[in-house]
Parts: structure tokens; sequence; C-alpha cells
């Protein structure tokens, strides 16, 4: 027997597939948008939103869940390509599985690919799937304190969107602390506070995306 | 189940030592656990005892865990703490401004292998 020095992180094979993955996307001008969140944080009814809104974008949604395929049925009839991913019990989505996930779209032009990953604030912000962007939802009813429970979600993402502030009035919730909070894990992190039922707040979540689509396109974007 | 997530990407990365080194057999792994990675280490030692036993190459490999003591760093008054007994707050002087060091890690330090 012989002993090897190693001194590489057990998800080392993951990183190297993710970047390969990214690189591919950004070759053909696709950008992958990581959507990371709660359950029942309003995902899906934000997808919808953002489907029904940026009709000049061509959009696919990789929808990944335990078990059922009611997410990708609610897209689906918006219109836009849309696949359900069964992780089997798995708590996130990694470069392997977005991979396989991709494939099994069998892509046919999307600007902007949404991985809607396992609902869950933990392990997703871990693994790195290769998409070019980050973006985490937090919504109203969670709470204003999530930024100091799960600070690696906040630090790993891009954007956070507060989704469901129609219910403002009817919660203890401070989008100003919450923002600040978040701002202080992550100062490069860009706040939308959104309501996909009213559309408040949506525009400039849309014109980020947007912004983001054409930097990526031009090869500008930073990596993730 | 995120433990057994952490196996399969280790067994992934030892596969590819193996075929680096052209190496058949490994017999024990040494992982450097942070303190605050996250990482339950009796769940992860089953999950790897089960693993294994469907690979071949690793059927006999002994995980070893070595434990990396969480440390944080406080910017306001430029000192250092343990991070699992006080968390975010500096206990030298009450300040939240703090950066883990280090104890997030889960590094794979060495294997030994035929």
């Amino acid at each position: 027997m012989k002993i090897i020095k190693v001194g590489a992180s057990v998800t080392q094979s993951n990183d190297r597939d993710a970047a390969l993955l990214r690189e591919e996307l950004r070759a053909k001008g696709q950008l992958m948008v990581n959507l990371m969140s709660s359950p029942g944080s309003g995902k899906t009814t934000l997808l919808s939103r953002l489907i029904r809104d940026m009709k000049d974008v061509k959009i696919a949604v990789m929808e990944a869940d335990i078990e059922s395929a009611v997410d990708a049925e609610r897209i689906e009839a918006l219109g836009a390509q849309a696949i359900q991913v069964h992780t089997d019990g798995m708590c996130h989505m990694d470069a392997g599985m977005t991979r396989a996930s991709l494939e099994a779209l069998e892509d046919d032009g999307a600007q902007l690919i949404f991985l809607e990953n396992v609902g869950n604030l933990i392990c997703p912000a871990e693994y790195d799937t290769g998409a070019g962007l980050n973006m985490m939802i937090l919504s109203v009813p969670e709470g204003d304190d999530k930024p100091l429970k799960y600070p690696l979600m906040f630090e790993k993402s891009d954007a956070l969107v507060i989704t469901k502030t129609d219910a403002l009035p009817y919660f203890r919730f401070d989008t100003a602390l919450c923002t600040a909070r978040a701002e202080k894990l992550n100062p490069g992190i860009s706040v939308f506070p959104v309501s996909a039922k009213t559309g408040e707040g949506m525009t400039a979540l849309e014109e980020w995306l947007r912004g983001k689509l054409t930097a990526w396109q031009a090869g500008t974007q930073k990596e993730a | 189940m995120h433990e057994m997530g952490i196996v399969l990407h280790l067994a992934k990365t030892l596969d590819e030592t193996a075929e680096q080194n052209k190496l058949t057999k490994i017999g024990r792994v040494t992982l450097q656990v942070g303190e605050v990675s996250g990482i339950m280490t009796d769940l992860f030692t089953d999950a790897w005892d089960y693993f294994k036993k469907k690979h071949p190459m690793l059927e006999e490999c002994v995980l070893e865990l070595e434990t990396i003591p969480g440390v944080t760093w406080c910017d306001n008054c430029k000192k250092t703490y343990e991070t699992v007994k006080y968390g975010k707050t500096c206990p030298h002087c009450g300040s939240g401004e703090t950066w883990l060091l280090q104890g997030n890690e889960c590094i794979i330090k060495e294997i030994e292998a035929e």
C-alpha cells in the first residue's frame, strides 16, 4: 500500500463538471438560473408570472422535486417548455443531475433556462449546478430572520427575490431589515421585493434578468 | 440524504484519483471535516459503510475522519475566536462584523492504496 496525498475538496469533481457545463451553455448563448428556496415560497407562481411577462425571451423550466409533476404541468399550461425532474429523495441538484436534466429537456433554443432546485435552503447552496446565476426566493410569510438562519444560501445568491409582498399587511416582515441582513452576508446581492400575484415590483426583476441575459450572451457575465 | 450525496461525490473523486494513479484498491481514506460544515459524522460513516460494499475498489476501505475546528475572525477587534462556542457574535467585543476563517471544509487529505 502506498500513501497518496490528495488535498482535494470532496466536491471537486462536481465543481469541475459544473464549470464545464456553464461554459457549454455560455457557448450556446443560454443562461441557466438556479432558483432556490423553501417549499411553498412561490417559485412556480413567480416563474409563471415571468413567462407571461417576458414574451420576448424564450424560457424553459426544469422543475426538480422529490415526487409528482404538478409544477411542470402548471408551467406547460403557459406554453413554455418544462420538464419535471425527480431527484428520488435527494435533497439537492448537482452538476451531473443538471446535465442529465438538460439532455432530457431536449432543448429547442431556450435563452433562459430556470432550474427550480429542490425546496430547501441548505444543501442546494452547497452544490454548484453549472448555472450562470443563482437566485433565491424568500416569501414574506417565512420571516425576515432567514438570512440569520441560513447564511450560506444568501452568500451564494446573486439575487434575492422577496415574494408575496401583497401579504405584507398581515405579517411582521421588515423588508428593509431583511435586505440589510442579506447585504451584510453578501454585499453584491440584488434584492427584489415582488408580488407575482399583483405584479408589483416585477418590472425591476424582469429588467435585471434581461440585462443579465444580454451580458451573459456577450460573454461579460462574471463566473457565478 | 445530504450525507449520502457527499459519499457519492467522494466516491467519484476517489475513482478519478484511482484512474490517474492506476490504483485497483483503496485501503484507507482520510477526510478532513470542518466543525461547522454541516456534515453529521455518524450519519456520514453509516452512509459510507453502506455504499462501499457496492463498490469493489472501496470494499475494504477504512474511513478516517479528522476534524478541522471552526475559527471566526472579528473584523472589528481583529481577533479570532471559537465559532462553535460563540457563533456570529465576537466574544471579545460583541461585534457582528465577523467572518468564518475555517471550519466549513470537507477535504480528502490522503488515501492509502495499491
